[in-house]
């Protein structure tokens, strides 16, 4: 394209461009991931600062029963979220999509996502606290009150509301793209509903249903403001881990380690995502 | 089957409203705690706009906002117009990058922030955390963000609207300002307003890299929360959600506009 230019022209022209956020990139990005790698093979010295030899211990304890089950509790986050908000998101997403007022409805479904990440999380402290609306309701009926708050239940209705929009998007978007001519034709051949939509229709939403599974199992597995602020201690995902030891715990070597962990987990749940969609599939992601 | 699709996205509508509704009825509700309207009250806003600290943590988070932004938008811009025109060595690998702020959870991106400062600081002394770090922070996972919306906007562009400027003699910078940049700007400006609104909605990162002095309101109702329900942060939410309603709004309404 750029016949006249002559290569140090070019390379002016790159560094111009890409140097700077490139630069940004590796001194914010690169370097920290090495620096976190560096530091989970180190240990904790007696004032929380960090050590060395290199040592392994820091990966070897991750496999100690309470570590252990802090990750099964955040894969069960994760997979009952995904799980809730395609039971809700799905359908919402063909209502939405075949609705004349859409942008409306896609207007409304932002609104509350835009609002702070905090504020959308404290609501339902609010509404599961022993004398919130939720234990009002139960009580007309003459039950409760439960106590909801903190509980494993309002991390996970939490997590579901927070994400919520995330797997309606995508889903829209492919259900917007649905050649509507297949569901004829599988009526035409004589197919019943159930059966129609499930070989004419659902598989052609697979594109989106993916990426909302995905974008919401990372952030719902990966948080821990959530757990944090309605679990109050009783559910303990890895985030929460990470938390305590870069917090309280100031075991860094060991904190270091988790967040390797979780982030070899997420990029194997995205290798896995790109295996099934195509390298087209991870750049729809944004 | 029509019908049952309604009532769904009704019930799912409603599940999505009725938390705001309650926050925004209970910050002029007069009793402290419960939901029994007690009668309607505007003393929690007074509270809130009496209180000094709240206008600092606003001003805070108004300063962290509007500066990684600014920074953030002009080297996303760039670097996506580089991405998307030069070929060079190790673009495949910037690109990997690029997507790294995007997809690892936001709080092992923050406890690694944090391990680089402190890294930084045993080494050669600085920085501090502060304001400074808490936007740094920001315009790291702001830049991949724009980077990857400006791109997208430039992709769309036609290459022969750039060479017929150059045909006609213009040089590498003008064609920059007069042709590439009007023709992508709706890519930057949504870029922009992306960035923004990640800046004033982050916690975790802001957690991990604030230090003393460097309080933004996320930070503010964060430890507010933690200590409990709080009639003044039913006041401060309802002023955000007002403030983000407007927003979106002016968004919506432009966007419609323009079609």
């Amino acid at each position: 394209m750029n016949e006249a230019a002559t290569p140090l022209q070019r390379l002016f022209r790159v560094l111009v461009t890409v140097g700077p956020g490139a630069l940004w990139l590796f001194l914010f990005v690169l370097l920290p991931t090495l620096l976190v790698l560096l530091a989970s093979f180190m240990s904790r010295g007696p004032y929380g600062e960090l050590q060395g030899p290199l040592t392994l211990k820091n990966y070897l304890r991750l496999l100690e029963p309470p570590y252990l089950e802090a990750f099964a509790q955040s894969l069960w986050v994760g997979s009952l979220a995904t799980l809730l908000s395609a039971l809700l998101g799905y359908p919402l997403a063909f209502y939405i999509a075949r609705h004349p007022r859409r942008d409306l409805l896609l207007f409304l479904l932002l609104l509350p996502f835009l609002t702070n990440f905090l504020i959308r999380v404290y609501a339902w402290l609010v509404l599961l606290q022993k004398e919130g609306l939720v234990n009002a309701f139960l009580q007309a009926f003459g039950l409760g009150p439960l106590s909801l708050y903190p509980s494993f239940l309002a991390v996970l209705l939490a997590t579901v509301y927070t994400f919520l929009p995330f797997f309606v998007l995508p889903v829209y978007a492919s259900v917007e793209r649905i050649d509507w001519q297949l569901l004829e034709a599988a009526y035409d051949l004589g197919a019943r509903p159930f059966r129609a939509f499930l070989h004419a229709v659902l598989p052609q939403t697979y594109p989106g249903l993916f990426a909302g599974g995905v974008l919401v199992f990372i952030p719902a597995m990966g948080t821990f403001v959530v757990a944090d602020l309605l679990g109050a201690g009783r559910v303990v995902l890895i985030g929460n881990l990470i938390q305590q030891q870069f917090g309280v715990s100031r075991d860094w070597a060991f904190g270091a380690a988790l967040s390797v962990f979780l982030m070899g987990f997420v990029l194997l749940s995205l290798y896995l995502y790109a295996r099934l969609q195509g390298e087209r599939g991870l750049e729809d992601l944004v | 089957m029509r019908r049952l699709l309604s009532l769904h996205a009704l019930l799912v509508y409603l599940f999505l409203y009725l938390p705001i509704l309650v926050i925004v009825a209970l910050s002029f509700n007069e009793s402290r705690r419960g939901v029994r309207f007690t009668g309607f009250t505007l003393d929690w806003y007074r509270a809130l706009f009496q209180d000094p600290r709240v206008l600092e943590y606003f001003l805070n988070t108004l300063t962290v906002a509007f500066v990684s932004t600014l920074v953030s938008t002009v080297l996303g811009t760039l670097l996506a117009l580089g991405l998307v025109r030069y070929r060079f060595p190790g673009k495949g690998f910037l690109r990997y990058l690029l997507y790294v702020p995007v997809v690892v959870p936001d709080v092992v991106m923050g406890v690694s922030l944090l391990l680089l400062f402190a890294f930084s600081r045993e080494l050669l002394g600085f920085p501090r955390l502060s304001l400074l770090t808490v936007i740094l922070g920001h315009i790291t996972f702001q830049v991949a963000f724009v980077t990857l919306v400006v791109r997208s906007r430039l992709l769309l562009l036609d290459p022969a609207l750039e060479e017929a400027a150059r045909d006609l003699g213009a040089r590498g910078l003008q064609t920059f300002l007069h042709v590439t940049l009007p023709l992508a700007w709706p890519g930057v400006a949504a870029g922009a307003l992306l960035a923004l609104t990640l800046s004033l909605d982050d916690f975790v990162v802001t957690f991990f890299t604030a230090g003393p002095g460097a309080t933004t309101l996320p930070l503010y109702i964060y430890s507010s929360v933690k200590l409990g329900v709080s009639p003044k942060v039913h006041a401060l939410s309802t002023l955000v959600v007002g403030l983000s309603a407007f927003f979106l709004a002016l968004g919506y309404a432009l966007s419609r506009r323009r079609v």
